[in-house]
């Protein structure tokens, strides 16, 4: 309908459009850059959050004395949305490439946290005494039975935090930022270059499919016990 | 004969006495088991059946009394017994193979293979657990309790969760293999019938103390049409509802009777 000049160029560019875009834009090298930087955001927030995530929920899932300190105090900050953090975070870390990482980190945190913490928690009691009856040690009943039985919860903590990685980055680096895909989307819009505002948009709908397609691997990989 | 260290443990269970909060499950308990003996405990539910089983296994602790293996007395966990549960209790996300090998060293890979070998499941070392039924499930807790070489074995009603035929089947499997090792065994069930078909002694517990030892006297391989299998088993259910119990084992059964019983044991 684009191209027949049914919708007119400004509100929707046609697909030869932003495929010529995408192509003006790899041979300029700005597309990649802006990718390579929205990729490493991505990937390092979710790395640090996730880990951070992973130990605490391991931490107050195993303990119970990490449990009655960190659990509330954790369930009390995951209420704050973290993007009503964003004006805190540019006074502390400015707009430079901590502030995007932290908030990454933030949003991932919480729901890779709760499904661990919930996932060790609702491992059945009779299987670790049985563990304990045929000799297991601490660590031995950790790897062979604590661990695997609660990856399942463990995972869909991690496909649900890459929705939010992405999320937050995409928000972060619209608001504040001076490189990345959504960066390249605002700047855009101050050029009225429609096209390359779509282009953007199918970028990020591409990584999220390729990041959730990345779990789903893992996840098949890792239950492959439970088909 | 396989190599295996041939011995049973000799168990005293005295004055046993155990309590969940303020209700008494165990009264002053007394049961002597002697080596590489088998012996069945019956009883209605909530009589502390169970409960017994798990103090003999170290899982939970007693508040009064003492349980000695060849005299020395129980402290935390017991190693020497390995525990059968009702639920099977394997592990999901581990193969057959993995699952008998839960807490071998690495090297032992042989000795579970020979476990699963004992129990049939050769061809299934591969398949994970949901893909076992319920009676191959319950071969290789067997396989996962036995490979241990445990000198006493618990066995927490292992076949009331399987149909009448894998019941008869993993029945004579477990005999076979006790009577081939002759480790100590202790089985708890509501089966009278099992429990006549596959112990040296029915134990009957009511209101937590032993209230029924009966000694039962049939040659194995034990036939259930035999006369004498039927008293026995007549004999101490009619101790468990409490009605009086027959002096004469050669006084024929009642019919009447027999399916007054039927119901409550099924």
């Amino acid at each position: 309908m684009s191209w027949s000049g049914a919708i007119p160029e400004r509100i929707l560019p046609a697909p030869s459009q932003i495929i010529q875009a995408g192509i003006d834009l790899t041979i300029t090298g700005e597309l990649s850059e802006h990718m390579g930087i929205s990729l490493w955001r991505a990937l390092v927030g979710f790395l640090i959050g996730g880990i951070a995530g992973f130990v605490f929920g391991l931490l107050n899932g195993v303990f119970r004395f990490a449990d009655l300190i960190f659990d509330t105090s954790i369930q009390m900050l995951r209420n704050i949305p973290h993007l009503a953090l964003i004006p805190l975070v540019i006074m502390w870390f400015g707009i430079g490439e901590s502030s995007k990482v932290f908030l990454v980190a933030l949003g991932v945190l919480f729901p890779v946290y709760i499904n661990t913490y919930h996932g060790i928690k609702s491992i059945d009691k009779k299987l670790i005494e049985m563990g304990k009856a045929y000799g297991l040690n601490g660590k031995e009943l950790f790897f062979q039975i604590i661990l695997p039985g609660a990856m399942s919860s463990i995972l869909v903590g991690i496909r649900f935090s890459l929705g939010v990685m992405w999320l937050t980055l995409i928000v972060a680096e619209t608001i504040s930022a001076q490189s990345g895909i959504g960066y390249m989307a605002m700047n855009a819009r101050e050029f009225m270059q429609m096209d390359v505002i779509v282009l953007s948009i199918i970028i990020y709908a591409l990584f999220g499919k390729i990041s959730d397609m990345i779990a789903r691997y893992f996840e098949g990989k890792l239950l492959k016990w439970n088909n | 004969m396989n190599s295996y260290d041939l011995q049973g443990v000799d168990v005293t269970i005295h004055q046993v006495k155990k309590k969940y909060d303020k209700r008494e499950v165990l009264k002053g308990l007394d049961l002597q088991i002697k080596e590489g003996e088998f012996v069945a405990i019956v009883g209605k539910s909530g009589c502390g059946k169970s409960t017994l089983l798990r103090l003999v296994a170290g899982l939970e602790n007693m508040n009064d009394g003492s349980i000695k293996l060849d005299g020395t007395p129980l402290n935390g966990l017991n190693k020497q017994a390995r525990m059968m549960f009702q639920d099977g209790r394997l592990l999901p996300w581990k193969r057959v193979m993995d699952n008998v090998c839960l807490g071998l060293s690495s090297d032992a890979k042989n000795r579970a293979m020979q476990a699963i070998t004992q129990v049939g499941l050769k061809e299934r070392i591969h398949d994970y657990p949901s893909k076992l039924s319920g009676g191959q499930k319950q071969r290789v807790a067997l396989a996962r309790a036995l490979v241990h070489d445990p000198s006493l074995l618990l066995l927490d009603e292992p076949l009331g969760a399987l149909d009448a035929l894998t019941r008869l089947e993993m029945q004579r499997l477990i005999e076979s293999l006790w009577l081939e090792r002759k480790f100590t065994s202790i089985l708890v069930t509501h089966d009278v019938e099992e429990a006549v078909a596959i112990s040296d002694r029915v134990i009957l517990i009511e209101d937590g103390k032993v209230t029924l030892n009966q000694p039962i006297h049939l040659t194995r391989p034990r036939q259930r049409t035999n006369p004498a299998f039927s008293m026995y088993v007549e004999e101490i259910l009619a101790r468990i509802m409490n009605r009086k119990s027959k002096k004469n084992y050669s006084m024929l059964v009642n019919t009447e009777m027999e399916s007054l019983f039927d119901p409550v044991n099924n």
